[in-house]
């Protein structure tokens, strides 16, 4: 399956490579190099190059290429989720997953990833299983650790992997019981020009923070789970009982994790939070334009929005640009894309936020065709957009009494308004 | 040592690697510490194998494990040296703690050294047989290891892979079709008897298991089962061909009961979060379910194009095929295959070909203005790729071919001129279809030549005006002239087609053309591309009428000017589905090595009688000794291994079922006396048997119903007989479940709470020494209660347990009421964590709490093992030093002879004995409860009562009490 695993920075240096069958040279990775090269943008990197004895399978991740070399067929979802799994597992160990995370903490990583396959296989990759074997580091352990000489791999001997439930470590212990569940719903859309909706839908993800000691057992249900239309689980969930009465039945991990994503039916009813109106344009004859962008609270529910952000995405031919925001800064970077951030922040329905200004263009430089679309940011605390709410949450199998805390929030997924 | 060691190794973690010469013992530590990360960075650090292997036997379990890391990575150059290694692994495998066996499994196996494959099929033998699941997982991922060192053990390797194959439990099933599929996928036959067990087993095992598991399976469905769509299929066919295959009489299809279980099973997992599971399965339901089926899994797919670009990449190329298969299945989900600008390009071609492939009538418009949309956009490529699109949306699609070829038109007076080239090369597919109409389109085309540079557009417009020259006769021949003045200049492409322009014309109108075709002609005759030259010299022959031209000048016109077929347009993603989908050979389009061709529908259905399973191989191994008086016996036996698995097969009533249960007790035990005991005894087990049978039926709700019947039988044995038997069952039969020895009569109680104390209720505890079957970590305390006061006690239940860090209660269910003058017992477990601190906890009432607390006896932590003799002594030879314990003692009178020695130790401590060649000596095996350490007790007996107690335990602690508990049983 599995044969290598090469961690790539985005100057195309190979900064740790891990073999699980016999060595392959990390010559390898050139082809990778090369169609790295030809593509624009990182995201542009097939995931799957073919090479005359290899198969290439990378993703691109917090700005790190993880290349996985395969000698015989594989399916492909199979390489590249399990490298994503190895790209959270670095986050859910030391807070981020960057490079000089990885080579600050090399042998760990070099451990963990020793733990996750056998022979190109997965072995372990629940990370409460991961954790009792080899512990994450925090400041007061590494303090410990200096002094006394032990070491972060766990020497007790495991028994998560033997259990029916390898995704609950054995025998938690906490003083505090809690149970926080966020369900946070992110609004994907495409508006056109004239600010209507052309496509919109919600998603919603349950993300759970599970400190509850022993083994209990819990039961989340919701007011309305009518609302749900296409749902995934994380594999503690009991399908059966889902089917059945449309409850969430599970013995959680410890720590945090994903409990649910689910897919609202709304059938294109989705409120859009804000509207947008805008106007870009370049003058048929001299190398300028104009910019103008209003965004205005539409459909809140009541709430304030929050952390609004417009990205813009300027064609490559603009030179320079001279805006005003009357709320908020904007930043403009002119790399590979020129994209301006505009940064609002909080929405006042009184003073509607505007950002205008000329753009001007590089001498001689045709006027761009298409005009550039716009990505929105926002975030509404305390509402889930879909209406989705959670009704009660039980807990069986223990005796304590356990603190419950439930949060919505809504998000701008992939919101996006052509112009 | 040990400490200040480790603690110079973290020092010197990250100094650079043979900096100073450290202190001796030190060196080693830092010496491996740092070749790690060397490594993982890639570099050489060969040169430190003989420092580093060692430290092999290290204790130190951080150290131990990077050993075995760089040990791996090197052993292959350095092949002597690694053997030096060998011998750390093979004790490993013998350790009675199972993870330690496993991970010895997993080095030993890992190692690619060639001498020691016979060491590793006998390790993989051995660990496929081991009584933990986790060592026969690993067992099955050290199969495709040795396999690739060593391909001519494939037979032998089979046979553990069939073995292993009938495992029940989720851990083993993923990783040994993992091995199946790596060394023997053609062998479908061995997964008929395990068929059924798989789809049952399937949502329980681990996600990566899944996968490998769900892919095997549709393979070999297709092998086994009729196609569901196939009476459709046919029809489309006979649609087609209007053939009156009447022969083949039309069969009502109906599907095979295990088909259906296949497809009912996997169903639940398009839930998964796992993107490979989801789409193995949706790849499954593609290949195998019945049309109206299909379409579950579109809802599944959509919903994966959320997630991570790679996975929408991967899953937009699967849905590419599906959608010209079945259409219908992703229409609802049109817009969801919407493009962003932000998306990167490679995910927006693959979009825009699920667009084009779900266009139809109905959605068209929607459909075309979404596309307007894109061509607008500043990524070219995708510009170029939706001319394209609309281009097919337009051969399909008759009502709106119109339409299209209008906007398209309209892009020729685009200002970049990839759009404008990719435009008319589109045009001119188009054009071909309908050319009367379209004449001043093609005049348009013509002027473009001024312009656009692009050669293929060029070639494109050139050969239009060629093949309707005939509709632009003015045109025609102003283009050619101005071809000619360019000739030398234009790319090969174009020059091509200015040659058959230049024929076209001559053919038609050579009045006009004639000499500037020669000229054309003439300039090719002398150009640098033989192609060129050659196209030249044969159009000359073929059309200027010369003295010698050949028969073939009569036909020029016809070669020329014949009606060409309209081009189809196709997508790339047609007929890909040959190849199984989700596989990383559809995503290439081509085969990659390993891939396994995704076999046809059979025409008729193989027996599917082959899936029905049997007697288990190891059950009827045994049976076999036995005499066949009764036939049914077989059945009745494999119906009780089934019926915790299949609900499908529990058709049986309950009545029927326990009381077949019980007959075949019955026989067993008879079978079990018949060979092993005197025929005297065989009616006394027979006896005991009656009052046993309920207890065993309630125990038979275990997996494992066989075994716990023998134990059973065990447990009804008085005890020396019983001792007698183990014996004789040298080696022991593969039991999962650690025996008892001791009958429930004679067990020691303790009281937990006094009659008076507890106002009438009164509680006694005892070790029952039976597995605690909800965690085999804990010690399982039988509790028994009993009510002499007058009234009722209600809700009897434990709270509040203040315990010892790291001890653990498994509390018994709550007992509602216990009337006044009854008894009840239950049982708890608690895990002591192999120490003799006792276990705090309140014990209620409904009105009452009591502080009760458990303390256990050191005999009551462990629990027996099985051993051989030289095992016995090869552990004992590892456990010397400071954790042996001798003691010399003087027996008591009533305690000389093996027999009484046996039952004293046995009561005293919960261990089992081992054989032994003298009669002098008794050896007891055990390990601790929790932490599984290895407890070993000899006695030897010597004259007048003398004798020596010797006790072998990791665990000093443990020792030493031991040692002082068995003394005193032995000497009073």
């Amino acid at each position: 399956m599995i044969n290598s695993l090469f961690l790539i920075n985005p100057s195309g240096e190979i900064f740790l490579e891990k073999h699980w069958k016999s060595v392959v040279s990390r010559s390898v990775c050139d082809y990778f190099l090369e169609a790295k090269e030809k593509a624009l943008e990182p995201e542009d990197v097939p995931p799957v190059i073919h090479t005359p004895h290899h198969y290439l399978i990378s993703i691109y991740r917090d700005k790190l290429f993880f290349l996985s070399v395969i000698q015989t067929e594989v399916p492909p979802l199979f390489v590249i989720e399990f490298l994503h799994r190895v790209a959270e597992m670095i986050q859910d160990y030391f807070g981020e997953c960057s490079e000089t995370v990885v080579k600050d903490h090399m042998v760990m990583v070099y451990e963990l990833l020793e733990e996750m396959l056998d022979n190109g296989f997965p072995l372990a990759t629940e990370s409460n299983v991961l954790k009792e074997m080899i512990r994450p580091p925090t400041i007061l352990r590494s303090v410990v650790n200096t002094l006394t000489g032990t070491s972060n791999v766990g020497d007790t001997l495991l028994t998560g992997q033997l259990s029916t439930i390898p995704w609950r470590r054995a025998g938690v212990r906490y003083t505090n019981n809690e149970a926080y569940f966020d369900v946070v719903e992110e609004i994907d859309a495409i508006l056109d020009q004239s600010g209507t909706t052309v496509f919109a839908e919600i998603q919603g993800v349950v993300e759970a923070c599970v400190k509850l000691s022993g083994m209990p057992d819990l039961t989340l249900s919701f007011m309305n789970p009518r609302l749900l239309d296409d749902v995934s689980f994380h594999p503690c969930v009991r399908y059966k009982l889902w089917e059945s009465e449309r409850v969430l039945s599970f013995i959680p991990p410890d720590g945090n994790f994903t409990l649910m994503t689910y897919h609202v039916n709304a059938q294109n009813l989705v409120a859009i939070p804000v509207y947008v109106k805008q106007s870009i344009s370049f003058f048929e004859c001299g190398s300028d334009g104009r910019l103008d962008v209003t965004v205005g609270p539409k459909q809140t529910m009541g709430k304030t929005v929050e952390g609004v952000m417009v990205t813009v995405h300027l064609p490559k031919t603009i030179l320079s640009i001279n805006l005003t925001a009357t709320q908020g800064s904007y930043t403009y970077d002119n790399g590979t894309k020129v994209t301006t951030l505009w940064d609002i922040g909080k929405l006042n329905p009184q003073k509607l936020p505007n950002l205008r200004g000329s753009l001007s263009l590089q001498a001689g430089a045709p006027k761009p065709e298409e005009n550039p679309s716009l990505n929105i940011d926002l975030k509404i605390q305390q509402l889930a957009i879909s209406g989705l709410k959670v009704n009660r949450l039980d807990m069986f199998g223990e005796k304590y009494k356990p603190f419950k805390g439930v949060k919505y929030i809504t998000k701008a997924g992939k919101f996006q308004v052509r112009t | 040592v040990q400490n200040s060691d480790v603690g110079y190794f973290e020092n010197c973690r990250c100094v650079v690697f043979y900096e100073q010469p450290p202190p001796a013992c030190a060196v080693r530590s830092q010496k491996r510490s740092n070749c790690e990360p060397m490594i993982a960075r890639g570099k050489n650090a060969s040169d430190l194998f003989p420092a580093v292997v060692k430290n092999v036997a290290c204790k130190n379990i951080e150290v131990k494990k990077l050993v075995y890391v760089y040990l791996v990575r090197y052993a292959e150059e350095q092949q002597d040296l690694a053997l030096l290694s060998i011998s750390t692994f093979q004790r490993g495998l013998k350790d009675p703690n199972q993870l330690i066996r496993a991970s010895a499994l997993r080095v030993l196996s890992s190692i690619r050294v060639t001498i020691i494959v016979p060491i590793m099929m006998l390790a993989i033998k051995e660990a496929a047989s081991d009584m933990s699941p986790y060592v026969r997982k690993t067992a099955a991922h050290a199969i495709p290891k040795l396999y690739s060192l060593d391909p001519e053990q494939k037979d032998c390797l089979i046979e553990v892979i069939e073995k292993l194959l009938a495992d029940k439990t989720t851990l083993v099933a993923g990783s040994v079709v993992m091995a199946f599929e790596e060394v023997c996928p053609e062998r479908i036959d061995l997964i008929h008897k395990n068929y059924r067990k798989l789809c049952n087993l399937l949502i329980d095992v681990e996600e990566w298991g899944q996968v490998v598991i769900i892919n095997m399976l549709t393979r070999y469905a297709r092998t086994q089962f009729l196609n569901p769509n196939m009476n459709e299929d046919k029809e489309e066919k006979e649609k087609k061909k209007t053939e009156a295959t009447a022969i083949v009489k039309r069969k009502p299809y109906v599907m095979d009961p295990d088909h259906r279980l296949l497809l009912r099973n996997t169903k639940p997992l398009l839930q998964s979060r796992n993107a490979a599971v989801v789409m193995a399965v949706a790849q499954l339901y593609f290949h195998l379910a019945p049309k109206a089926e299909v379409g579950v899994i579109a809802k599944a797919l959509v919903r994966l194009m959320r997630s991570h670009s790679e996975v929408q990449y991967v899953v937009l190329q699967n849905v590419a095929t599906m959608s010209i298969k079945r259409r219908g299945m992703f229409e609802p989900y049109l817009k969801s295959f919407y493009i962003r600008s932000t998306d990167p390009t490679q995910i927006k071609v693959l979009k825009l070909e699920v667009l084009t492939n779900l266009a139809n009538e109905t959605n068209i418009s929607t459909i075309l203005r979404e596309f307007q949309t894109y061509i607008k956009s500043n990524d070219k490529d995708f510009v170029a790729a939706t001319i394209q699109a609309i281009g097919r949306c337009a051969t399909n699609i008759g009502e709106v071919r119109d339409t299209c070829l209008n906007g398209l038109v309209q892009l020729l007076s685009n200002r970049d001129e990839l759009v404008v080239a990719e435009s008319v090369v589109v045009i001119k597919k188009l054009l071909q279809m309908q050319p009367e109409q379209h004449s001043d389109i093609i005049k348009h085309m013509a002027k473009l030549t001024d312009n656009i540079q692009v050669p293929m557009a060029r070639a494109s417009i050139l050969w239009l005006i060629g093949e309707y020259c005939e509709h632009v006769p003015k045109i025609a021949p102003d283009v050619l002239r101005k071809m000619a003045k360019t000739f030398t200049n234009e790319e090969d492409i174009v020059k091509l087609q200015i040659i058959n322009l230049a024929a076209k014309l001559y053919l038609t109108n050579s009045k006009q053309t004639k000499l500037l075709t020669q000229y054309v002609l003439n300039l090719a005759k002398y150009d640098q591309n033989y192609d060129i030259r050659d196209r030249a010299r044969f159009i000359r022959q073929l059309i200027v009428p010369t003295d010698k031209s050949g028969a073939l000048s009569k036909y020029a016109k016809k070669l020329f000017l014949a009606l060409k077929p309209a081009p189809v347009l196709e997508s790339p993603f047609k007929d890909r589905d040959h190849f199984q989908l989700g596989s990383l050979s559809h995503l290439l389009n081509a085969k990659a090595g390993g891939y396994q061709v995704l076999p046809d529908w059979p025409e008729a259905a193989p027996d599917p009688s082959v899936r029905n399973v049997e007697v288990k191989e190891s059950v009827r191994a045994v049976e076999t000794v036995t005499k066949k008086s009764k036939p049914r016996i077989g059945s009745s036996e494999s119906e009780s291994e089934e019926d915790d698995d299949s609900e499908s097969e529990s058709s049986e009533s309950e009545e029927e079922e326990s009381e077949e249960e019980s007959e075949e007790e019955t026989k067993k035990k008879k079978k079990v006396g018949n060979e092993r005991l005197e025929n005297t005894r065989t009616t006394d087990i027979h006896t005991h048997t009656h009052s046993e049978r309920r207890n065993t039926h309630i125990l038979n709700c275990d997996s494992q119903p066989n075994t716990i019947a023998s134990v059973q039988v065990f447990d009804t044995i008085c005890k020396p007989a019983w001792l007698y038997m183990q014996f004789l069952l040298n080696p022991p039969l593969p039991v999962s479940v650690p025996q008892t020895i001791i009958p429930s009569g004679n067990l020691k109680t303790y009281e937990l709470l006094h009659r008076i104390t507890g106002e009438g209720l009164s509680v006694e505890y005892c070790f029952s020494r039976q597995p605690f079957s909800p965690d085999p970590h804990m010690v399982a305390v039988k509790i028994q209660f009993t009510n002499s006061a007058t009234s009722e006690a209600k809700s009897l239940h434990v709270e509040d347990a203040k315990l010892q860090s790291g001890m653990r209660i498994k509390e018994f269910p709550e007992i509602e009421v216990l009337p006044a003058g009854e008894t009840i017992s239950v049982v708890m477990g608690i895990d002591f964590c192999d120490s003799t601190q006792a276990a705090n906890f309140q014990l209620c009432t409904h009105t009452r709490k009591f502080f009760v607390s458990i303390q256990p006896p050191v005999g009551e932590l462990m629990m027996p093992i099985f051993m051989t003799e030289n095992e016995f002594k090869k552990e004992q030879g590892q456990l010397m030093g400071m954790n042996e314990i001798t003691e010399k003692l003087t027996l008591e009178e009533k305690c000389q002879g093996e027999h009484a020695v046996v039952q004293r130790v046995t009561t005293a401590a919960n261990l089992s004995r081992v054989p032994c060649g003298s009669d002098k000596e008794c050896r007891f095996a055990g390990k601790t409860v929790t932490s599984g350490s290895l407890v070993l007790v000899s006695v030897v007996t010597k004259e007048d009562g003398a004798a020596q107690l010797t006790v072998n335990c990791e665990k000093m602690v443990i020792g030493t009490m031991l040692v002082k508990d068995i003394h005193q049983a032995l000497t009073q």
